[in-house]
């Protein structure tokens, strides 16, 4: 029976009252003890600084060259907090009101509540660390308007939030580095967890220089590890980023809930041909001033600056006047992909939609021209400065954009189309984020907890820096509060043995199979399989056959993929390759997930369960729960439900009408 | 956007540890689409390679979208190749012409050693903020962000500095593989926030004392380490890093 741990009493007291009476450690007792952290995104690097400062023993593991770079450094547009600085209403109620209703009522009240309560606190913290965040002539900090939200809440630091956030975390991390506090190893990857007694007791990891497996010791083990979106082959997500750490820790018993539940964000850089690698996103930020549309006339052959303003469908304003261009990501994702489908798509592919600055460009222009008394002027002029205002909200992204596309956004409208960007499901983890193994944690993008089933805007940098500056401080207490009298485990320990057994048997067994297909193309067929058929639309049959093929996938990959090179040195073929077998067997659990989700709800649309005008359809008498996997044997996983009950939100239909 | 396909030559540096001697390979590669990214062009290469058996070149790289500072090609002699304000991941094709040589080789820094053919370790770089590169400051110390007004201008220079994605083409680019770039950056991002000052002094002394001592060489402001810069951090910093290593001199 799955435990939330939720405290009891009312909502907005669940947090305080749990931070009041958890169990503490004394810091002498804290010095004695010893802490796993896997991965040094937001969620990774705020844990191993915070846990570090109060005094407990950090490992801290990454698969870059450096805690710099993991993949949190690529979110741009914000990170929200309810500070309500804009006086427009905005208040811990609303953020998590919001977000309860972002995620389609698929999210549990007591873990949003906190998430907004600490959403300040963040701010707070980031500023005191030197983020540079965007300010307003007065010295005060600068808010913009995300996705699903009425109110202005979101802090950002130009299109590079992501990046002054991490940043500052990775610079308290290297503080107590230098102090002695937290060991680094870069250049790491996790490839098991060791349980000694029914805990999580150490890791098994691989030296990406030179090949050796090491192991190592800790009280406790946190995965900060980061989403499973490559799962797809295409997204945004970095090359490197994987559901390893995650998927070793299902196997060793951790559920694994909501992994069909991910996110496609609508406006990314559309594909341009085979040899595409990875989907640059265009952040939510460019919906506050662009306008989204595509012609009136299916397949129309002008070019858009060529198609006069009647004969335009702004398709989101015209569905979504509420909202319009500001409606959630997974409702804005399938209203491009409906005019798509029905023949409307711009472009060579036709798999785009326009995203058009033309009117803010004037608009701003205008704004422009009156502060500096030219209300008279000209077009052209105020054209220029309009362009002026716009590069310096997103130039960053419109340098992009034109880099990659070769197009200039200033003067054409950008084509846009939705990719896979986030993930909601990860593995289950209760109110104190510790998974269904005793002693493992998983925080930040790794879990499932906050986002239901559906993400809203700037609200991921959110949760990783909730979980690792203020949640996991408190709630890890409770756990090793117990843990003082276990001496550290030396690594000659029969289980860390018998595990690095197992692990250098499996890499062995993928470098003899010495077969003639690489491990990208593996993966490029695992992410289409994925993309058409568990992607953006989902329906019963097409699930069945998804998980036939991904089956016979992992045969055909476990008898010819190859690997070049050697084991006992730099390989990231063999590192790919131990991270694309992982994918392939979450990939079966994704689309069984999917299949036993009879509704739609957030970003899980199923074709069968949709509203007459096309809307997702939640069936709240059936499937009001929490779907968490167990593994049994191979394809084969027994559903845990965990009921989710709403005492103060009431569900209903989402409308951003 | 009009697209064509090209044929190149390329002259990549391969090495197979950091102990080994390396040596530049030639390889052609054909029908190459202007849209690909330059590494994409690489895993194409690379497919190819795997598939006839060879040992494919070895890059960093990651995010691909600019960000991260993990990619670092040196592409016809500059860092990051032909294209200004750029990274190796959104240098695309199209920069080139059919029957165009490309040579390629890693980083090259006493302070960056080869990993393996263009991969290099860039830990001194950690070290180096290790040695100050912050404010010490622990969480659930803060008091509310808008305590602490700051001016937009100063606000957006220390942006401008903190915009730095760590990936070293400015030791690459320099002559006597100086660090001062990286390093003022950081300086100068926390030197010109309130929140920086208590710690201003040693901050600098400690930072220059670390970058000495990984092997960086001293900077004789030729200014190419500006000119590569993928995120265009300003030589300006570099002249406040110098005055606040002397001012810190002057009054400690």
């Amino acid at each position: 029976m799955l435990n939330s741990k939720i405290p009891a009493g009312p909502l907005e007291t669940k947090w305080s009252k749990y931070k009041s009476t958890c169990k503490l450690v004394n810091p002498a007792n804290k010095r004695k003890l010893e802490v796993i952290i896997v991965g040094t995104g937001l969620a990774g690097a705020s844990a191993a600084a915070s846990l570090a400062e109060l005094g407990y023993k950090v490992k801290a593991f990454c698969f870059q060259d450096s805690p710099r770079r993991a993949h949190s450094i690529a979110a741009q547009g914000g990170i929200n907090a309810a500070k309500n600085y804009q006086n427009d209403g905005d208040s811990t109620y609303r953020l998590f009101y919001d977000t309860i209703k972002g995620g389609d009522y698929r999210a549990r009240e007591g873990n949003v509540h906190r998430l907004a309560e600490v959403s300040g606190n963040i701010i707070d913290q980031c500023v005191a660390q030197g983020v540079p965040f965007a300010r307003e002539y007065g010295g005060l900090l600068s808010n913009r308007s995300f996705g699903g939200t009425q109110v202005q809440r979101t802090f950002y630091a130009a299109g590079q939030t992501g990046q002054q956030l991490l940043i500052g975390a990775y610079q308290a991390l290297e503080r107590q580095v230098a102090l002695g506090n937290v060991t680094m190893y870069s250049r790491h990857e996790m490839l098991d967890i060791v349980m000694i007694e029914g805990k999580a007791r150490g890791i098994i990891c691989r030296n990406l220089v030179n090949g050796e497996l090491e192991r190592h010791f800790g009280h406790a083990v946190l995965l900060c590890s980061g989403g499973y979106g490559n799962v797809f082959y295409l997204s945004t997500n970095a090359m490197g980023s994987n559901v390893t750490a995650a998927w070793k820790a299902h196997k060793k018993g951790a559920y694994f809930a909501n992994p069909c539940f991910t996110q496609i964000h609508p406006t990314c850089i559309p594909v341009s041909g085979d040899h595409q690698s990875k989907l640059t996103l265009m952040s939510e930020s460019l919906r506050n001033d662009g306008r989204i549309w595509v012609p009136k006339q299916a397949g129309d052959p002008r070019k858009p600056n060529e198609i006069p303003e009647e004969e335009r469908d702004y398709y989101l304003e015209r569905r979504y006047p509420a909202f319009g261009n500001l409606v959630p990501r997974d409702v804005a994702s399938r209203a491009a992909k409906e005019r798509c489908d029905a023949g409307y798509g711009v472009g060579t592919s036709k798999q785009a939609v326009y995203l058009d600055y033309a009117d803010a460009i004037k608009r701003y222009g205008k704004i422009e021209a009156g502060k500096k008394g030219l209300s008279s002027t000209d077009e052209a002029t105020i054209i220029a400065l309009g362009k002026d205002v716009v590069k310096e909200k997103y130039g960053n992204l419109f340098d992009m954009y034109q880099k990659i596309t070769g197009e200039n956004p200033y003067e054409v409208p950008m084509r846009i189309y939705p990719a896979v960007h986030y993930t909601m499901g990860g593995l289950w983890v209760d109110y104190e984020l510790m998974t269904t193994v005793p002693g493992l944690y998983a925080l930040g993008e790794a879990n499932f907890s906050d986002h239901g089933a559906n993400r809203l805007g700037a609200s991921a940098l959110m949760q990783g820096l909730a979980d690792g500056y203020f949640v996991i401080p408190y709630t890890i207490g409770n756990y090793l509060s117990d843990e003082i009298h276990v001496k550290p485990i030396a690594t000659d320990h029969p289980a860390f043995a018998e595990t690095e057994k197992q692990v250098r048997e499996r890499i062995e067994q993928l470098m003899n199979i010495k077969g003639t297909q690489t491990v990208e193309s593996f993966h490029k067929r695992l992410g289409k399989i994925i993309w058409d058929k568990c992607g953006m639309a989902r329906n019963e049959q097409g699930l069945k056959q998804a998980i036939e093929e991904v089956r016979q996938l992992k045969k055909e990959f476990w008898s010819d993929v190859r690997i070049p090179g050697n084991v006992n040195e730099y390989n990231p073929e063999l590192d790919k390759a131990n991270r694309v077998a992982d994918f392939i067997e979450l990939g079966e659990l994704m689309c069984l997930d999917a299949l036993t989700r009879e509704e739609s709800c957030g970003g899980h649309f199923r074709e069968e369960h949709q509203t007459e005008e096309g809307e997702a359809l939640r069936h709240d008498d059936n499937f009001m729960f929490v779907s968490a996997w167990e593994l049994k044997n191979e394809h084969d996983w027994q559903l845990h439900k965990e009921d989710l009950n709403y005492e103060v939100v009431k569900p209903s239909q989402r409308s951003y009408k | 956007m009009e697209h064509k396909h090209i044929n190149l030559k390329l002259e990549v540096w391969r090495q197979q540890n950091s102990k080994a001697k390396g040596d530049f390979e030639s390889y052609e590669v054909k029908d190459i689409s202007t849209e690909m990214s330059f590494l994409e062009m690489f895993d194409v290469l690379n497919e190819r390679l795997i598939k006839e058996g060879k040992d494919p070149i070895a890059f960093d790289h990651d995010c691909r979208e600019g960000i991260c500072g993990m990619c670092s090609m040196y592409i016809n002699g500059r860092p990051h190749g032909p294209w200004e304000a750029n990274t190796t991941c959104q240098l695309h094709m199209r920069a080139f012409n059919d029957g165009d040589t490309i040579v390629v080789e890693p980083w090259r820094a006493n302070a960056f050693p080869v990993i393996k053919d263009l991969v290099v370790d860039r830990s001194a770089f950690d070290r180096i903020i290790q040695a100050g590169g912050y404010v010490s400051v622990n969480t659930g110390n803060a008091v509310d962000g808008n305590a602490i007004p700051i001016e937009k201008d100063k606000a957006d220079a220390a942006f401008a500095a903190a915009m730095c994605i760590g990936c070293g083409a400015c030791v690459a680019a320099c002559k006597n593989s100086s660090a001062m770039l990286f390093t003022s950056a950081k300086v100068s991002h926390l030197a010109l926030l309130p929140q920086g000052d208590p710690e201003r002094k040693s901050r600098v002394v400690n930072m220059i004392a670390q970058m000495d001592k990984e092997g960086f060489g001293a900077c004789t402001n030729t200014g190419a380490c500006e000119a590569v810069c993928p995120k265009e951090i300003s030589i300006s910093n570099i002249a406040r890093l110098n005055a606040e290593y002397l001012s810190a001199g002057l009054t400690s």
